[in-house]
């Protein structure tokens, strides 16, 4: 392993290299103090180097002999991990149905659409949705929703707690559920109770906020959906320097992507859109440019069609493009109401 | 937060001097770097890079609070939980008490529809007292193109308020709340708005209006992208100073016609394109609102006034908890009146669109359409 790949200060690593040692092989059978005399630092500091040394070392695995990568996930064991987890559903069946059943965990989905079409609502709808009991076929999760325009309404969000519940306990009645464990004892204040609300008011505390997720994900382990808000809001207004915009925004994806995989949640970001020139004419496209439509694993689009609202997976790794229409009722998203409901495959 | 100072953050004295010594002072120009970055400009290792910037976010980020929590704040402190009542009983249904506090609400619609009589009257009613169902607090009307008219204000109380408006010291009380801005210029306004940040938490202030957003940017450019930037900053203040304060803020805008370039497809739509081309010839009248689609994300609540076939409708356009409804209306002596309760649903698109129709029939103050 090359010492320029070591993450140690870039000084350190001019001396190792000045002193003569390019690889991690050259040195690491040394003792500390002989390494300090050489690069002319101190013995805590020489140790220092090759902790870390042969830590990235056993990283690397490149030592080893038996054939698999150290860190890898055969993809057969992901195939079994996928289907632990339910899907969080968006209680609307057509729209779950081009889903693959709901939103996905340990995956980054992005949701964009023009102004009215429903972003917040289905933000709202899926903070409680991922509340629902195990017994009812959901997670039984908490969930943090991230502010970031101040769109967030809590009563609202009470409407949909309530409705939630009540279909809840007919499904409850159909299914004869009348054992004592599974007796729906909530209450709509439990499940407002269960959202981690957090107002965020510039892109300096966005960036901030989702570093810190990790320290309050650990310490809150039954949060299983984290919804932004919109994560474009912020890096849109006052943005002179755009290379700088486009390696924050990468830098928050990979971290979002890393807190999704690590934890087993789902991370649900809702866009705004801005038009572009293509082909001679002017396109409705999601917003934060081209380099961030790479970020994300999945992306659906909500758009108006005649009048009806519909949703389009415009990019998965998984399911194929089609589109369903939904509707947004005082009880939240449910399905659309017209007659000729059937799902577009494109 | 962001200019929080990283010498006061607590962080162990080796790493704060050298995030001095390499300018890098405030929290945002911490974060604004990748981890790597950090570590080639200071100097030190990932290990200790990762913690200083753990340590950094965790000050910086915000608190949290449970939904519920936010709830309950509401209900207890707040009038009506949040709601300034507009006296218009459908619509104060529709919108769940009122004009929400704390975030921006947006009147649009075509000129003389009606949008100034509905934020005089919004001012009065912030500033009537509390057993009236008004907010007795101060007002603050930042007036663009000169519209107030403090003789058409006291018409209004008198008529819709008699018992308070008759005595001359309460009329003189409820007018002397309301304090009328007249910016000049855009960088005018950009001012005030910093004075008002102060003003806001001494003065009681319990509403602002924003008369029109529109008129402050339409002289200074021809149109397009450099518009929409010069408002991105204050759009993000305004909406900020709504929420600190928790006070509602009216916001007028303009229309303007839709031109042929635009549309509102996206790339997988593009099969549709020839029924577009009719649509648009047939509406030829077609009006947008103006300040772009931007703008358009950045409100919370979007009411738009339009005549069609020579009546007047108000509809709430966006709105996270109403559904899209339309209202007729009346203007009359006492502000506006709601011809019926019980709106109007609307599906699709529609809602958004501004019609134009019939207009110039009822902008006739002085004749029989004023009932």
């Amino acid at each position: 392993m090359e010492v320029g790949r070591l993450p140690i200060s870039a000084s350190q690593r001019s001396k190792l290299i000045a002193a003569g040692y390019t690889t991690l092989s050259s040195f690491s059978s040394l003792s500390p103090s002989h390494l300090a005399r050489d690069l002319k630092i101190s013995d805590n500091e020489a140790a220092e180097i090759m902790r870390v040394a042969s830590h990235s070392h056993r990283l690397d695995g490149s030592a080893g002999g038996c054939g698999t990568v150290n860190g890898a996930q055969t993809a057969w064991d992901m195939l079994h991990e996928e289907e632990m987890f339910p899907r969080i559903t968006t209680s609307c069946e057509d729209l779950d149905n081009i889903l693959g059943g709901g939103i996905n965990c340990k995956e980054v989905t992005e949701i964009g659409g023009v102004p009215g079409i429903g972003k917040t609502q289905l933000g709202i709808q899926l903070a409680i949705n991922v509340q629902i009991p195990v017994d009812y076929g959901g997670l039984g999760g908490k969930a943090i929703y991230i502010d970031t325009e101040g769109s967030f309404m809590v009563e609202r969000a009470l409407q949909i707690a309530e409705a939630c519940i009540e279909d809840m306990s007919e499904c409850g009645g159909l299914l004869r559920k009348d054992s004592q464990a599974c007796q729906l004892k909530m209450h709509p204040n439990n499940i407002l109770e269960n959202i981690f609300y957090f107002r965020v008011c510039s892109y300096t505390e966005q960036i901030a906020l989702i570093n810190y997720l990790d320290k309050f994900i650990s310490e809150h382990k039954d949060v299983k959906i984290v919804i932004v808000d919109s994560v474009t809001f912020h890096f849109r207004q006052d943005f002179d320097d755009m290379a700088l915009r486009t390696r924050l925004l990468s830098g928050m994806a990979l971290k979002l992507m890393k807190l999704a995989k690590d934890f087993s949640l789902a991370v649900v970001l809702l866009n705004q859109v801005t038009t572009k020139y293509i082909d001679g004419s002017f396109q409705l496209t999601l917003a934060l440019g081209d380099s961030w439509s790479h970020s994300c694993t999945n992306r659906v689009i909500l758009y108006w069609n005649g009048n009806e609202r519909y949703a389009y997976i415009d990019k998965s790794p998984s399911l194929r493009s089609a589109s369903a229409p939904y509707s947004v009722t005082s009880k939240g998203i449910r399905n659309s109401a017209s007659n000729c409901k059937r799902i577009k495959m494109m | 937060m962001a200019n929080k100072q990283i010498s006061q953050m607590g962080l162990p004295k080796s790493i704060a001097n050298v995030f001095a010594a390499r300018n890098v002072f405030t929290a945002k120009d911490a974060l604004s770097l990748t981890e790597f970055e950090l570590m080639e400009l200071l100097d030190v290792g990932l290990a200790q890079v990762t913690s200083a910037v753990a340590h950094i976010s965790e000050i910086v980020c915000p608190p949290y609070q449970t939904a519920l929590s936010l709830m309950e704040l509401r209900v207890q402190n707040e009038h009506l939980a949040g709601h300034l009542p507009t006296h218009m009983k459908g619509l104060d249904e529709a919108l769940c008490g009122g004009i929400p506090f704390g975030v921006l609400t947006e009147l649009v619609g075509p000129a003389g529809i009606g949008k100034t009589q509905f934020c005089l009257k919004l001012s009065l009613l912030a500033s009537l007292p509390a057993n009236y169902g008004g907010l007795d607090g101060h007002v603050i009307y930042i007036d663009v193109e000169s519209k107030f008219s403090s003789r058409r204000l006291i018409e209004i109380g008198v008529k819709s308020f008699p018992e308070i408006f008759h005595r001359k010291e309460m009329a003189q009380e409820m007018a002397g709340r309301i304090h009328v801005l007249r910016p000049a210029s855009l960088s005018e306004f950009t001012e005030s708005l910093q004075q008002i940040k102060v003003s806001l938490l001494q003065n009681q202030v319990k509403l602002l209006v924003i008369d029109s957003m529109a008129a402050l940017v339409t002289g200074e450019f021809e149109h397009g992208a450099p518009r929409q930037k010069t408002l991105g900053w204050h759009v993000s203040f305004i909406k900020s100073l709504a929420e600190f304060s928790r006070i509602p803020v009216v916001v007028t805008n303009q229309v303007r016609s839709q031109s042929r370039d635009e549309t509102c497809h996206y790339f997988f739509q593009v099969q549709s394109w020839n029924e577009t081309i009719e649509d648009r010839t047939r509406h030829d009248s077609h009006l947008v609102a103006a300040l772009g689609i931007n703008w358009a994300h950045a409100v919370t609540i979007r009411l738009v006034l339009e005549a069609k076939s020579g009546q007047r409708f108000i509809k709430v356009a966006k709105s996270p908890i109403a559904p899209p409804l339309a209202f007729p209306f009346n203007i009359t002596s006492s502000g506006i009146l709601l011809l019926s309760d019980d709106g109007i649903e609307l599906t699709g698109p529609d809602i958004n669109t501004i019609h134009c129709q019939g207009h110039n029939d009822i902008i006739n103050f002085g004749g029989e359409s004023l009932q």
